[in-house]
């Protein structure tokens, strides 16, 4: 009968649309793409290309350039400049016609050299140069400039245009981040396609007609969009300007790495350029799997914070009140000294580690277990997923889940928190046909997109999750959510089983925490349940860093490096590592800050932790670190929690040291060094280090690579996945852990680095004009200033294979399996009034933003979002001050109306600046409720 | 037989008092083609209009029976009536709409009876306010009267029509920018292929996009058969054809005649069309059909108004706007005014068009000024050739679409036959032309 049931539920498929919405011209429709091969001719060579390719995509393979401005590889084609312009033999002679949206046949004949294909592309680049303003001397696209470059090579000599150029006022910000200099802008549309295409913000179009067409925002209303920084990226001329980087440097000054922004987990591929020892400016590389270039703007644009004020330059130890700046020996002898006090009374907790490289996490985890005697240590901060939870279940990649049939989201707004994820999924809904079905507490930045949004009442999202998953009739509603919309989520779950994917899982569960005000135990249950659903894969969508490495390496309680159980790795980890274990799984962040409040904790270490701003519940955690015996913290910036330390060591930050980093999928990358330490920091292995040394213990790393080649030895999860191949210039996309020998043979980069693409990229080719060199056909890779020789390292032994192990040596540890089925949650009855849901924007409080000059300010200013039938009712209107009260405190804030929202829930934005939910979170709820009330009215 | 005799197809109740309401129309025998058509298979209907041959009068000249032939086989198909007629000197549709909208909603539901649309889009240009409002006023009773709208007649067809005023871009006129504004977005030409909207169209599905003029015949043809309509006209110019005459004539104004049967020397000069040129001046060039077209000398009077006639002599008859200029007219101006409209009507998609048709204008209009330099014939017709290739006829072009080759025509034309006069404003370092009408006057037209 149920069966029955569920065949008749109607799945509402959200289509391919016919045709996109994309402000510039309507696309062709892609060729079907056969996977046949097909033989043509180009400029007289025969070469093979593919069934539906693009011309100027199967030239490109061939080694044959055909110039162009507005064609993007990660864009539809719109044959807006002409620049591409080739003759094609066709049934009436040879034909003009642009390279970038005919696709190739069978027997083609394609010349890009005839005289009439150069003079139609000396045409459109003169015509180019009409209105171009030649202010190429203070222009900061000089050097590095498309129009420069393909005028160079297939220009014509001399300007014919004596007339009057078209002049604007320039340039105008067209939002706080981005200039725009209407005089040098090409009309590509390569701005406004990405802005509407790719991101989904149309805010930018192109406005008037003729000559004076000029790329324009709506009236009074800013480009305000997540990602605006990649159509600066993508200007092939100098039109549009990001501020942080205007007038700071020349492109030929600039030094280049490639390497891997770590703002949030999603590990997007950058160039990152230097200018006298300072990081000027990122650019996105294209990395296949991963971010395809593309870059949201915190990570683009949140360097500065590296050099900001509140940045540590030298250790601090507490006098008094006072913190003072020491000696790396006095700060070290203080630290090791209360910490070794802290081992024999009280214990260790060590919070944090989201910050740190690979190599890192891994020298904490390691010291923490032999030389703190501790297993309380915890990268999340109460504000993720238990970590049994995420390394336990079975793994999808970004590509996974763009493939699947069906995406399930039980996760934060990941338009605010992955943001580059958020344009792959978007990009699987709108053009792969993956359908996307999010439960959610509040509408998300991919909303708009989901075939069907279950809005759960906080607190039970357990129990919506088990009426998905159940084959029981539904009978009335579900946390919330109408029996008609599980049932429709069902239907969907039903037809991806019964459809799948050609190329992927059937569905994906991309897991995060929905909302920081429900507890983690409704996160970890929900999954429990959906892991049953046929085929499925989990894309993890925790957000700090490199957590996804911190948890890897073992920096959670009860977990040990290579995604190993305590107890599951006890034998192997003794044996390793020559020292005892903890004995007993030790305390979660929340646990931590619980004892050490009621000054049962000897010590906590802070690694790159601020619990008083991320921990959700700031309440428990400014009683945990006032009641802390010793604080010692090890951070890049001094923050609300840094204050309260005993001892402050200061850490390098990205781009100033090297180390590997992991991200969602569990793809590990390389991180390049490009400046110098600031001041006189240290890497975060090396402080474990010392401190360890001071209490006893010689760790006996020296570099990077002797940390490598002991995890390669030691972590059954990175057995194989040598250093040399991380670093090495084939390694752009990384490799996915675990991965077998067949996999890591098979780590190359496919794209190669495109100055046309994304100009401003550094690749040997730029420079080189000719019209054969500009289209780079070798991997460019700025190699490491000191790259490994593997002959110079000590040789490790192979780990013995499994269950074969030698005499004496245990047999190597299987990694986590599927979590433990979670304890029924606490059914205690919640109090009355609004549930609250909490999540983070892009702009927020956080260091990261606020010490960056220029995003500072861009934080929105907080506000309660409600019902407006509780506004209503409370006879308040939208702006009005209204107070939230819960069991833990208040906060005074502006209201807002959000018909989208479901009447019994509140919405306030975690940690921004002048009011954070984190002052009104009850960590040990199921889930927060507040009370709300007019501001100066009432009780 | 005199040119004024053949029937009136499209405009035979212009005249009549207010042709424009559903009483006059159904006193004249409105909506009874469409009745009739309700009782034929739209097979029997397109058989019909394929033996009328009636050529699309939007300006490509496309049999619009063939076109209606390539719907690609899909539901939904729509019905789009292009009715943007916004070039320079072109008015036949304006006419039609205004004067009898209901031959015109009548003409759409035939024709999509026949493709079997349920949805009709009229697309009408923005500046026809009054043409807009007795459409929307004839839509109105048309749906009273229950010709249009649900079970349409006690049949099983049913359609709706909107009336969808265009917002000021004559690029809206070109099918596939027409169907983008439609849609809600700028008015930018697709890139092709596909070529057809019957392939697809608006919103993705097969759409036939047809001119007014060619539906307004529908009802004749349907009342008097295919063979009748083709049995007037020659050649694949079949039927009547409307012309819009204007330019220096004494009687500017449309014309309905039978196609391919009238000389432009008829059209100019018999005194019951064009009556002559203005102030018995002398006949200088022919712009033939529309300002896009290259321009013919007076030696061509004698040709035949026919499509096949004009491509002959290498231009075309395009949407049937004649414009003769007589002996005063500066060529350069007149080339300069053309490039200007079409320049300012340029998506700015393309960019030949975008920005090679700015430098024409710019440069047309300082050798109208009297800064020209002799260099400036040889840049001009270079610029010309790298918008349309070989700046021949039919025009190669660089180009999504092909409003950038509509500038170089008149440029080419004035270069080739009136040299001299360029080289006048070069070497006088003026307008050789009276200096009444100095650019400057006109810009502010």
């Amino acid at each position: 009968m149920s069966e029955d049931t569920r065949n008749e539920v109607p799945v509402r498929l959200v289509r391919r649309p016919l045709v996109t919405e994309s402000a510039v011209g309507t696309p062709p429709p892609a060729p079907a793409a056969s996977g046949e091969t097909v033989n043509i001719t180009i400029d007289g060579r025969s070469v093979e290309a593919k069934a539906g390719q693009w011309i100027i995509d199967a030239a490109d393979e061939a080694g044959v350039y055909i110039p162009r401005f507005c064609y993007h590889p990660r864009m539809k084609p719109v044959g807006m400049c002409r620049m591409c312009l080739v003759e094609v033999e066709g049934p009436r002679g040879p034909t003009l016609m642009p390279a970038c949206y005919n696709p190739v046949a069978d027997g083609m004949t394609i010349h890009t050299k005839s005289d009439k294909a150069v003079k139609a592309q000396e045409g459109v680049l003169e015509f180019l140069l009409v209105n171009h303003p030649l202010d190429c001397p203070v222009c900061d696209k000089g050097g590095e400039c498309p129009l420069q470059d393909q005028t160079l090579a297939y220009g014509p000599g001399e300007s014919r245009f004596v007339e009057e150029k078209r002049h604007w006022e320039k340039p105008i910000p067209i939002s706080d981040l981005v200039y725009l200099d209407r005089e040098r802008c090409i009309q590509c549309g390569r701005c406004v396609r990405f802005a509407d295409e790719v991101a989904g913000d149309p805010f930018i179009d192109f406005a008037e007609r003729g000559d004076r067409t000029e790329v324009a925002i709506f009236a009074g209303q800013p480009y305000g969009s997540n990602f605006s920084g990649n159509v600066v990226q993508i200007c092939p001329v100098g039109a549009l300007t990001a501020k942080p980087y205007r007038f700071k440097a020349r492109p030929w000054d600039l030094q280049q790495v490639e390497s891997t922004c770590t703002t949030c987990a999603v590990g997007c591929r950058s160039a990152v350029q230097a200018s006298s020892n300072e990081v000027t400016r990122l650019i996105g590389v294209d990395s296949d799997p991963v971010n395809w270039g593309w870059l949201c703007d915190k990570g683009r644009f949140a360097f500065p914070a590296a050099a900001g004020s509140t940045r540590l330059s030298v250790p601090l130890v507490r006098e008094g009140n006072e913190l003072v700046e020491a000696t790396w020996g006095a700060a070290l002898a203080r630290a090791a000294e209360g910490l070794a006090r802290a081992r024999r009374s009280g214990g260790i907790g060590v919070i944090g580690g989201a910050r740190l490289p690979n190599e890192d996490a891994y020298v904490w985890s390691k010291t923490a277990r032999m030389v703190f005697g501790t297993d309380s240590v915890d990268a999340q901060l109460g504000d993720g997923v238990p970590a049994e939870t995420i390394l336990g279940l079975p793994r999808a990649t970004i590509d996974e889940a763009a493939r699947a049939a069906l995406v399930i989201t039980v996760a934060p707004d990941i338009k605010e928190e992955l943001p580059v994820l958020y344009l792959r999924l978007r990009h699987a809904v709108r053009e792969q046909g993956t359908q996307l079905v999010e439960l959610t507490p509040a509408p998300t930045g991919l909303t708009p997109y989901a075939a069907e949004t279950a809005f759960y009442r906080p607190g039970e999202l357990a129990a919506l999750a088990a009426a998905v998953a159940s084959s029981e009739p539904v009978t009335g509603d579900v946390a919330g959510v109408a029996g008609a919309t599980i049932e429709a989520v069902r239907a969907h779950v039903a037809r991806a089983a019964e459809v799948g994917s050609p190329s992927g899982p059937p569905v994906v569960v991309v897991l995060g925490r929905p909302s920081l005000a429900e507890s983690e135990a409704q996160v970890a249950a929900a999954a429990h349940v959906l892991a049953g659903l046929p085929g499925v894969k989990f894309l993890s969508a925790l957000r700090r860093g490199n957590i996804h490495g911190a948890l890897d390496f073992g920096l959670s309680p009860g977990v040990l490096p290579g995604r190993v159980g305590l107890d599951a790795g006890r034998e192997w980890f003794e044996y390793q590592w020559g020292a005892p274990l903890p004995a007993e799984r030790g305390f979660d962040t929340a646990a931590m800050l619980n004892e050490s409040s009621r000054g049962r904790m000897g010590a906590l270490v802070l690694v790159g932790a601020d619990p008083l701003t991320d921990f959700p519940d700031s309440n428990l955690a400014l009683r945990g670190l006032l009641g802390a015996r010793f604080v010692v913290a090890v951070d890049t910036h001094l923050n609300a929690s840094v204050r309260h330390a005993d001892v402050v060591l200061p850490a390098s930050a990205w781009a100033e040291r090297r180390g590997t980093f992991t991200n969602v999928e569990g793809r590990i990358t390389w991180l390049s060094q490009l400046v110098v330490e600031h001041s006189v920091s240290w890497p975060d292995w090396m402080i474990a280090s010392e401190l360890a040394e001071r209490m006893g213990v010689n760790l006996a790393f020296t570099c990077l690579e002797d940390i490598w080649a002991e995890i390669e030895r030691v972590s059954p999860l990175h057995h194989g996945v040598h250093y040399e191949l991380l670093s090495g210039i084939r390694a752009r996309d990384g490799v996915v852990v675990p991965a077998d020998a067949a996999t890591i043979a098979q780590t190359v980069t496919s794209r190669p680095l495109d100055p046309m693409a994304d100009p401003g990229i550094a690749s040997a080719e730029l420079h080189r004009i000719a019209p054969s060199a500009l289209l780079v056909t070798s991997v460019e890779m700025t190699p490491e200033p000191d790259s490994i020789d593997p002959s110079d390292h000590v040789a490790y032994p192979e780990p013995p294979p499994s269950g074969a192990s030698g005499e004496g040596v245990p047999a190597v540890p299987r990694p986590l399996g599927a979590p433990p089925v979670p304890a029924p949650s606490g059914a205690a009855p919640l109090a009355q009034g609004l549930r609250l849901v909490t999540r983070r924007t892009m702009w927020d409080g956080g260091t990261q933003v606020q010490a960056a000059a220029q995003l500072a300010g861009l934080a929105p200013d907080p506000a309660v979002r409600v019902n407006p039938a509780v506004l209503a009712e409370m006879g308040t209107a939208e702006g009005e001050m209204v107070v939230l009260r819960s069991s833990r405190g208040k906060l005074t804030v502006p209201a807002a109306a959000d018909a989208s929202l479901p009447a019994g829930t509140a919405v306030l934005t975690w940690n921004l600046p002048g009011g954070s939910a984190g002052d009104l979170v009850d960590s040990a709820a199921v889930a927060t409720t507040v009370t709300i009330e007019a501001h100066g009215g009432g009780s | 037989m005199p040119v004024t005799d053949a029937p009136k197809i499209v405009t035979r109740r212009l005249r009549q008092d207010r042709s424009w309401t559903l009483e006059s129309y159904l006193a004249d025998g409105g909506y009874q083609g469409l009745r009739k058509a309700l009782t034929m298979t739209p097979q029997e209907i397109h058989d019909s209009v394929n033996t009328a041959n009636i050529l699309g009068r939007g300006g490509a000249g496309f049999e619009a029976g063939r076109k209606w032939g390539m719907l690609r086989q899909e539901s939904p198909v729509y019905l789009t009536i292009n009715g943007d007629e916004s070039e320079p000197a072109t008015f036949k549709d304006h006419a039609l709409i205004e004067g009898d909208p209901h031959q015109l909603i009548e003409g759409a539901l035939i024709c999509a009876y026949v493709i079997g649309a349920a949805q009709i889009f009229l697309y009408v240009r923005g500046e026809f306010p009054l043409a807009l409002e007795r459409l929307q006023a004839a839509l109105n009773d048309a749906y009273g009267y229950g010709a249009v709208g649900h079970r349409i007649f006690g049949s099983d067809f049913s359609v709706d029509i909107v009336v969808h005023p265009g917002a000021g871009a004559y690029i809206c006129g070109e099918e596939t920018a027409l169907l983008e504004s439609l849609e809600g977005k700028r008015g930018y030409p697709r890139i092709k292929p596909p070529f057809f909207p019957a392939v697809m169209g608006l919103y993705g599905a097969p759409t036939i996009v047809n001119n007014v003029e060619t539906v307004s015949n529908l009802p004749w043809v349907l009342l008097n058969g295919g063979d009748s309509f083709a049995a007037l006209g020659d050649g694949r110019s079949k039927g009547t054809k409307l012309l819009a005459l204007a330019g220096h004539v004494k009687r500017p104004g449309n014309y309905e005649l039978e196609w391919a049967k009238v000389t432009f020397r008829d059209l100019i000069f018999d005194p019951r069309l064009g009556g002559g040129i203005r102030d018995d001046n002398n006949l200088k060039a022919i712009i033939p059909g529309g300002v896009s077209s290259p321009w013919i000398g007076p030696e061509h009077l004698d040709v035949s108004l026919s499509n096949e006639a004009i491509a002959g002599i290498g231009s075309m008859a395009g949407s049937g706007s004649v414009i003769p200029m007589d002996h005063t007219t500066c060529t350069v101006r007149a080339a300069w005014r053309i490039v200007r409209f079409f320049h300012r009507e340029s998506c700015g998609q393309c960019t030949p068009c975008r920005e090679g048709g700015g430098w024409l204008e710019k440069v047309l209009e300082r050798i109208e000024a009297g800064r020209g330099r002799e260099a400036d014939l040889d840049l001009l017709m270079d610029i010309c050739d790298n918008i349309s290739p070989g700046v021949a006829w039919p025009p190669a072009q660089t180009t999504i679409c092909v409003l950038g080759p509509s500038m170089p025509p008149s440029v080419a034309a004035g270069l080739r036959m009136f040299k001299d006069e360029y080289l006048a404003h070069v070497r006088e370092g003026r307008c050789p032309f009276p200096p009444d009408r100095l650019p400057r006057r006109l810009a502010r037209v």
